[in-house]
């Protein structure tokens, strides 16, 4: 057993696994802000979806990766805005909304990846992000080395993301308006918060790192898109977050629990481990489950998945 | 409040036009933003939508291939519509599909020596219990513990997706096979098709199903239930109901019907177990069930016209260039229209009131 912990847990897995969770991190950071306002969005993968495929093809044509990472982002932002347009202004079920977004975007990215890049795609590379360029001592750090310093730049802004996330919620008053808004949504707006501009705000904000995480996916080494890149990973995100409760270092250990059962599913099957690989991979499910009955229905946003609607008794 | 009932009312019990208008507006508005995208891409929308309509309904050879697509559609398409008249929302459609499509397989390769009606009714059954066991557990913690419903089933999908992914390449692979895949189910196991073509006797489980459902929602007394366990549990609480296990029934159900159409798949389509035979059809079939106003009669309807959309899309990605795959933003167009227009009086409504306050300051 011992002998078999050596095989598997070894730096490049770490790294490998640090480098799965990051655009589950970076999603679920975007996520944990529109849930806690009371917004549930399971839309999350066809943001990333839009982001993954808008990042390469932006990448590509403007030849300038970060011209694609900004590309994603605003499309992703478009697509936040169309979510917010649905759930918040139009006060549609959240759960259809999400549906219908992530069904358009696996429509729009495919449709979009045939007629602009034509029916072989196989061979067509955008620029895209190296390892960042840290000085050979630190690269060849036994253990730290591999793990730490030899990822890609969205690994950093995706550790960056989560202390920034737990300051604006708990430190600022921007988080102070958030929470009341997914709590208790009539209270906030006698406080003189507007649920309306606050939820806006969160699913545009959702939107944005559903673009970073987006172009994560696509443009740091593969470099190309192809069809359902993302493999369910924004329904990932979201159990991250149900399984942190909604916060965002419990998110981002949750997304780091993920990131690990990837990367042991990943070790199975290049080491030849006589165990289904599945196996990993379904236990995060089921541990996100067990923590919800564990922990009941009172983690849960008070107003979480209900529309709110203004001025109506 | 009193608006609520009489629009639930309304359904339950007598056709309403408005449920028959609006997703034909949906599917209009959803058909005109894909006009938009067809002719961005320097082609005829009329010509690509010819094509859509030639490929799926206008020969009996792409009619009956729509109406292989329709069969899961609209079997999975009630199934929601089943939980969703008492307001739980069941994602995990998908997740009882597959885990029928297995208990199907274990049934349906084995016992080569019962005849074919009982082995069928065996398959069905045995599909569905599995299926109905896979959505108890979301059912039992949405009604004793308050557990978010969407949530549980939308995890559980996954599992069960890795799941059948597990024994396709484990316990019920076929031996020699380079393929993850079953042995084929025994002759018996098969569903007989119909016309010579690869229509099968599915469609007349959708149909049959649909039918007694309209039934069920209409005339008996579970089914009113049901309807007011979703929209006042309380009320239905202080009548003696056992509100809790009616939820907990209404989940086993929805997911025996989500489970006997992945065996129905199996039988029907595939005649073996594979990977990945179904992805989205759960999805999809929230998509069904919404387009028909949630009346069963009317997921036959709805299920027909995404099968055709589905299956058009061939013919016109050959003929014009357009690819398939933009059938599925026409889809998410349709619902967005159908639900926005459904809950447009209310918006209205909302928003008058807004200017009459902010103008009375």
């Amino acid at each position: 057993m011992g002998e078999l912990a050596s095989v598997i847990f070894t730096a490049e897995f770490l790294g490998n696994s640090l480098r799965f969770a990051t655009p589950l991190i970076l999603a679920a950071m975007g996520g944990v802000v529109n849930e806690r306002t009371g917004v549930l969005n399971l839309g999350m993968d066809g943001m990333m979806l839009i982001g993954a495929f808008s990042a390469f093809a932006g990448s590509y044509f403007t030849g300038n990766a970060w011209m694609g990472v900004l590309i994603a982002v605003i499309s992703c932002l478009l697509i936040g805005l169309l979510h917010a347009f649905c759930t918040v202004t139009l006060v549609m079920n959240q759960v259809v909304v999400a549906v219908a977004i992530n069904t358009f975007s696996m429509g729009l990215a495919s449709s979009l990846l045939r007629t602009l890049f034509g029916t072989s795609t196989s061979a067509l590379r955008s620029p895209g992000f190296e390892n960042i360029a840290w000085p050979q001592a630190l690269q060849d750090l036994p253990f730290f080395g591999p793990v730490l310093f030899q990822q890609t730049i969205f690994v950093y802004i995706a550790i960056l993301a989560v202390p920034t996330i737990w300051w604006v919620f708990f430190k600022s008053t921007w988080g102070l308006s958030i929470r009341a808004v997914g709590e208790y949504p009539k209270a906030a707006e006698t406080m003189g918060v507007s649920v309306t501009k606050v939820r806006y705000l969160a699913l545009l904000f959702a939107g944005a790192m559903g673009g970073l995480s987006g172009a994560a996916l696509s443009i740091t080494g593969l470099n190309t898109f192809i069809d359902n890149m993302t493999a369910g990973r924004g329904f990932i995100a979201f159990a991250c977050i149900i399984f942190g409760r909604f916060h965002p270092v419990g998110a981002g250990l949750g997304a780091l629990m993920f990131g690990l059962a990837q990367g042991l599913q990943l070790r199975i099957q290049t080491v030849g481990i006589p165990m289904p690989y599945q196996i990993p991979i379904m236990f995060p499910y089921i541990i996100t489950i067990v923590l919800l009955v564990a922990m009941g229905s009172g983690s849960v946003p008070a107003g979480w998945g209900t529309p709110y609607y203004p001025d109506e008794e | 409040m009193g608006e609520d009932n009489k629009k639930s009312l309304g359904f339950a019990s007598r056709i309403n036009w408005s449920g028959i208008v609006t997703p034909l507006i949906g599917i209009a508005l959803g058909l005109s933003v894909g006009a938009i995208f067809i002719w961005s891409q320097g082609v005829n929308p009329l010509h690509a939508y010819y094509y859509l309509l030639e490929g799926s309904l206008l020969s009996w050879a792409s009619l009956s291939g729509t109406l292989v697509k329709t069969v899961p559609l609209a079997l999975t398409g009630l199934a929601v519509l089943y939980s969703y008249k008492s307001e739980i929302f069941n994602i995990g459609a998908e997740g009882q599909v597959y885990m029928g499509a297995i208990g199907a397989t274990i049934i349906g390769i084995n016992f080569p020596n019962v005849p074919a009606p009982l082995h069928i009714l065996m398959v069905l059954v045995f599909a569905g219990i599995l299926g109905g066991a896979f959505a108890f557990i979301p059912g039992y913690l949405k009604a004793y513990k308050g557990i978010n419903e969407i949530v549980v089933t939308m995890l559980m999908n996954y599992i069960a997706l890795y799941f059948l992914s597990m024994i396709v390449q484990g316990p019920l692979k076929e031996p020699d096979s380079f393929f993850p895949r079953s042995v084929p189910l025994v002759d018996t196991a098969v569903l007989p098709k119909l016309f010579g073509s690869h229509l099968h006797i599915g469609i007349v489980f959708a149909v049959v199903l649909a039918i007694f459902l309209s039934w069920f929602f209409r005339r008996t007394t579970t089914g009113f239930k049901m309807i007011a366990a979703g929209h006042n549990p309380n009320a239905l609480h202080y009548a003696g109901v056992n509100v809790k296990m009616l939820l907990t029934k209404v989940m086993v159900v929805s997911g025996f019907i989500a489970g006997a159409a992945g065996a129905v798949e199996i039988m029907g389509v595939h005649g073996r177990l594979i990977e990945n035979f179904s992805i989205g059809l759960g999805y999809d079939a929230i998509a069904v069930a919404l387009l028909a106003n949630l009346s069963p009669l009317g997921v036959l309807l709805s299920a027909l016209f995404f099968g055709a959309l589905k299956t058009g899309a061939n013919s016109m990605q050959i003929s014009t260039g357009i690819p398939v795959s933009f059938v599925y933003m026409v889809q998410a167009m349709v619902i967005l229209f159908v639900v926005a227009s459904k809950e447009m009086p209310r918006i209205i409504a909302i928003y008058n009131k807004r200017r009459r306050v902010k103008k009375n300051g």
